[in-house]
């Protein structure tokens, strides 16, 4: 055994025990493992005979070398530790699992009731309920003795069953005992349409510009084609109103508005006035028959549009005329194969995607909203970035470390924990209103009274979550400015740097990672900050993009979209909770997986950066 | 060569001069950290072209005394002098001196490596950068003529782009060297440049203050009395902020003047 003095220690009060038992000389018999525990379990039998030598060896209880070791720690932090990742694994997983098969297309079933009521839709979900005293009373005898045999309790079936012109409603409970008998027809089809929700029906008979064809001579290669020339139409119409149509209203307003102008700086009788309304007389003159060219166009196709129909039956045999391009996407739910519901399920990943959203933000795509949230998070993590470095720049490195110093260094750590809807107020109280207000008055008065910078848009937000997300960069950046050896600094000046030269060529560079981590974090943190954002400048539908094609590309003044916003007001406040919730589910996994996006980029970034200058930490 | 041995305000002198000159004169300075005085009057001369050695027990002063030649001490809170540092007929202390052009116009090579996280090239042309220098010519000329300068050209010409980390601590040491006269500078301070290293790189380190001497005024602290005694020419003699000894190096290590240098020097105390 090593000169280990507490081994030697226990070793003599086994030797101490093993005499009084033996009786006999002590003899090398240290347990071959040191095994304390085994030590006391030897010294305790040793019992009352014990009693000469226990005053020499003082006892130590089981419980104190077990905590001594640290067991329970070791078990408690672990089990923290693996609490925390479990949960955060579990609420990805179920986050995933109802995002991933919201799109995959269900079969519709057709219900018949017991009443002779005649339900079809996709089974949403089901669960068990005890239904109450009077209903239970309400039922037959037989139906009765199963419940009672089931203790009562009763499953039942949500079905969406859509056609909410048709019903006023567009899901359904079903209860078990109600059902007298379900199939899957294969004539039913799924019709998603541009308003009014999905429509579950068959077709009875299409009409294409007068020629009839009867619902069991349609071929789906035909319905096929046919739909896509009437897609086409609707895309044309949408092309000619929105694009051109909306292009010759700025450039009349864009017209007004410089008319406007020279009105306000030098009246309605100068000359400048009254050429410049000569010019516009004629340029409005121009373009208002254009104007007219575009929307008889429109009305052209609209007309041979409205010739296009599908007479659709409901389960019931209602009958509703549709016409084809209002038609977003149609299948037959039930005689689908499995190739066929990939190539569904990826089509409206598509569309979320890339399309613009429908019904109230319940169908259709959120591509304003990831847009939104994309190039506001850009704009923030440009605006943070210079700011918050800088800051810190200066009190790490400029300012005299005193006590006014430290007091602004409180304040700034402080700043992180100031409620962020606070800092929406303050966006719109100071920004837009103050700041906006006053730009407003210096450079658009010709739109007034109508706000352009006074009011919420993409700027005001972007700097109102810089503003909350600067006490995480200041502080990430000043910690990694005083990582930086003063070895490395002294060595640039004695090489006859200056200050300013030693920052930027030796400690800027060294600390880089440091900051990148800084501001991956604040970038996390501002991609998903909901509640400032719809004081400044979130809006649920949002006619246009912030950036396009029209000088100045960027328009700073526009309201956005923004994927948190999305799920709050998709989730709470859209009509219908139940045909929301699998859009919030979608559009949360689609957020996880854009901040996930940005975070997994900043650290590249950031770990070349680390390679580049062999840091230990950071 | 018998020196003119005097004593002056408690120093003996008996410096062997240059005959280039004098390069810096040190006169009457004192230094304070806050309220402790660091340095008591120190009067001293540095010959030109010679590698004069600071030398003393730990906490004498030597390292405050070559950081004050290039003023590195003014990064510290609370520092105050008296007294005047003569270079080129200037007080480097005077109110009106630009202090980078002052560094400028210094190497200074520290006890530890301290090679700048950049590739040896960039390290090497470091000081010409910051003067503004951007010419590729002449930075190139420059990296080969203070690698050669500082006998590290022939293990780094390979790698002038690898990073600078990538070197042992020898090989770093000397990478500072060559920084630190990649500018041509008038004086080389270093500051007990061999203490982080082996045996093996010391002698090297060595033998390059040997060629540098001549070209360049060498000022080096070390408590390495050895190396004091085979590198220098003359020698200072430090002991709680006082000079006590400076001359010929010869003398002092062989026929000390001073008392305490003696016992110094002989081992009893330091």
């Amino acid at each position: 055994m090593k000169s280990n003095p507490d081994f030697a220690f226990r070793r003599k009060a086994v030797e101490a025990s093993e005499n009084l038992e033996t009786g006999g000389e002590a003899h090398e018999s240290a347990p071959a493992n040191g095994e304390p525990v085994v030590v006391n379990q030897v010294t305790e039998e040793a019992g009352p005979q014990s009693a000469v030598s226990d005053a020499a060896v003082p006892r130590r209880s089981v419980a104190w070398d077990f905590k001594a070791r640290g067991e329970p720690f070791l078990w408690l932090f672990g089990g923290g530790l693996s609490l925390g990742i479990l949960m955060i694994v579990g609420f990805l997983a179920l986050i995933l699992y109802h995002g991933v098969l919201t799109f995959y297309p269900v079969p519709i079933e057709k219900v018949v009731l017991r009443n002779g009521t005649v339900v079809a839709g996709a089974l949403t979900r089901s669960e068990t309920f005890k239904p109450s005293e009077e209903i239970i009373a309400a039922l037959p005898e037989e139906i009765r003795g199963k419940i009672a045999e089931a203790g009562g309790v009763v499953r039942r079936s949500l079905y969406q069953i859509g056609n909410f012109d048709l019903y006023n409603e567009d899901f359904r409970w079903v209860s078990e005992y109600d059902v007298r008998e379900t199939s899957t027809p294969p004539d039913l089809y799924w019709i998603e349409r541009t308003e009014w929700g999905p429509f579950v029906g068959s077709i009875r008979l299409l009409d294409l510009g007068g020629k009839i064809v009867g619902g069991s001579a349609v071929d789906p290669a035909m319905l096929r084609k046919e739909h896509d020339a009437a897609a086409r139409r609707r895309g044309r119409i949408r092309e000619i109103e929105r694009d051109e149509i909306a292009r010759i209203n700025q450039i009349l307003e864009g017209d007004r508005l410089r008319l406007r102008k020279i009105e306000l700086a030098q009246g309605k009788e100068s000359a400048e006035y009254r050429r410049l309304q000569e010019e516009m007389k004629r340029r409005t003159e121009e373009l208002e028959s254009r104007h007219r060219e575009l929307s008889k166009e429109a009305e052209g196709i609209r007309d041979l549009d409205a010739r296009f129909t599908m007479t659709l039956a409901d389960a019931s045999g209602k009958e509703k005329v549709l016409k084809l391009s209002d038609v977003v996407r149609m299948y037959p739910a039930n005689t689908l194969s499995p190739g066929e519901k990939l190539k569904i399920y990826f089509s409206r990943w598509w569309e979320f995607l890339t399309e613009e959203p429908r019904e109230a933000n319940t169908e259709g795509g959120v591509m304003p909203a990831i847009f939104g949230t994309f190039c506001m998070t850009i704009l923030m993590a440009l605006s943070v970035a210079p700011f918050g470095v800088m800051s810190a720049l200066y009190l790490r490195e400029y300012a005299k470390q005193g006590r006014m110093v430290s007091l602004v260094r409180i304040c700034v750590n402080n700043l992180a924990g100031v409620p962020s809807i606070v800092y929406g107020v303050f966006g719109l109280g100071f920004f837009a209103y103050v700041l906006g207000g006053n730009i407003d008055r210096l450079f658009f008065p010709e739109r007034l009274p109508s706000p352009t910078f006074g009011t919420g848009g993409l700027l005001w937000s972007s700097l109102t979550l810089a503003l909350l997300t600067v006490p995480v960069v200041i502080v990430a950046t000043e910690e990694a400015l005083s990582a930086v050896p003063t070895s490395m600094r002294e060595g640039s000046l004695a090489c006859g740097a200056s200050k300013w030269q030693t920052i930027k060529y030796i400690v800027l560079p060294r600390a880089m990672p440091g900051i990148m981590t800084g501001l991956i974090l604040a970038m996390a943190r501002g991609a998903g900050e909901v509640a400032p954002l719809m004081l400044v400048g979130v809006v649920k539908l949002a006619p246009e993009l912030p950036i396009d094609a029209v000088f100045p590309y960027i328009h700073l003044e526009r309201s956005f979209m923004h994927l948190g916003f999305q799920i709050f007001d998709v989730g709470f406040q859209s009509r219908n909770s139940e045909a929301a919730k699998p859009m919030v589910f979608v559009t949360t996994l689609l957020l996880i997986a854009l901040v996930f996006a940005m975070n997994v980029t900043s650290i590249m970034i950031r770990n070349r950066l680390k390679r580049k200058f062999f840091t230990g930490h950071f | 060569m018998a020196q003119k041995t005097h004593t002056e305000h408690g120093t003996v002198y008996h410096v062997e001069p240059s005959p280039q000159g004098t390069l810096l004169s040190i006169e009457e300075f004192n230094l304070w950290y806050g309220p402790k005085q660091a340095l008591f009057d120190v009067n001293m001369t540095v010959e030109k072209g010679l590698v004069t050695a600071l030398i003393g027990p730990s906490g004498c002063g030597k390292s405050t005394l070559l950081r004050a030649v290039n003023r590195m001490n003014d990064l510290i809170d609370g520092l105050q002098t008296t007294g005047r540092i003569m270079l080129d007929g200037t007080d480097i202390y005077s109110p009106t001196v630009d202090v980078i052009a002052l560094r400028k116009s210094m190497g200074m090579v520290f006890q530890k490596p301290n090679p700048f996280p950049m590739s040896i090239a960039d390290n090497v042309v470091y000081p010409l950068r910051v003067d503004g220098i951007r010419d590729k010519r002449v930075l190139k000329e420059a990296v080969e003529e203070a690698l050669k300068g500082a006998a590290l050209w022939d293990e780094a010409k390979d790698r002038l782009k690898d990073n600078a980390l990538g070197l042992s601590g020898g090989q770093q040491q000397r990478l500072c060297i060559a920084r630190a006269i990649a500018a041509a500078p008038d004086v080389l301070l270093m500051d007990e440049p061999c203490s982080a290293l082996d045996p093996v790189a010391t002698a090297k380190i060595e033998d390059l203050i040997d060629e540098l001497r001549g070209r360049y005024t060498i000022v080096i602290v070390t408590h390495n009395m050895q190396q004091a005694a085979r590198v220098s020419d003359n020698t200072a003699f430090m002991y709680l902020g006082k000079l006590l000894e400076y001359g010929e190096t010869s003398v002092i290590f062989t026929n000390p003047k001073g008392e305490k240098t003696m016992e110094y020097v002989t081992g009893r105390f330091g």
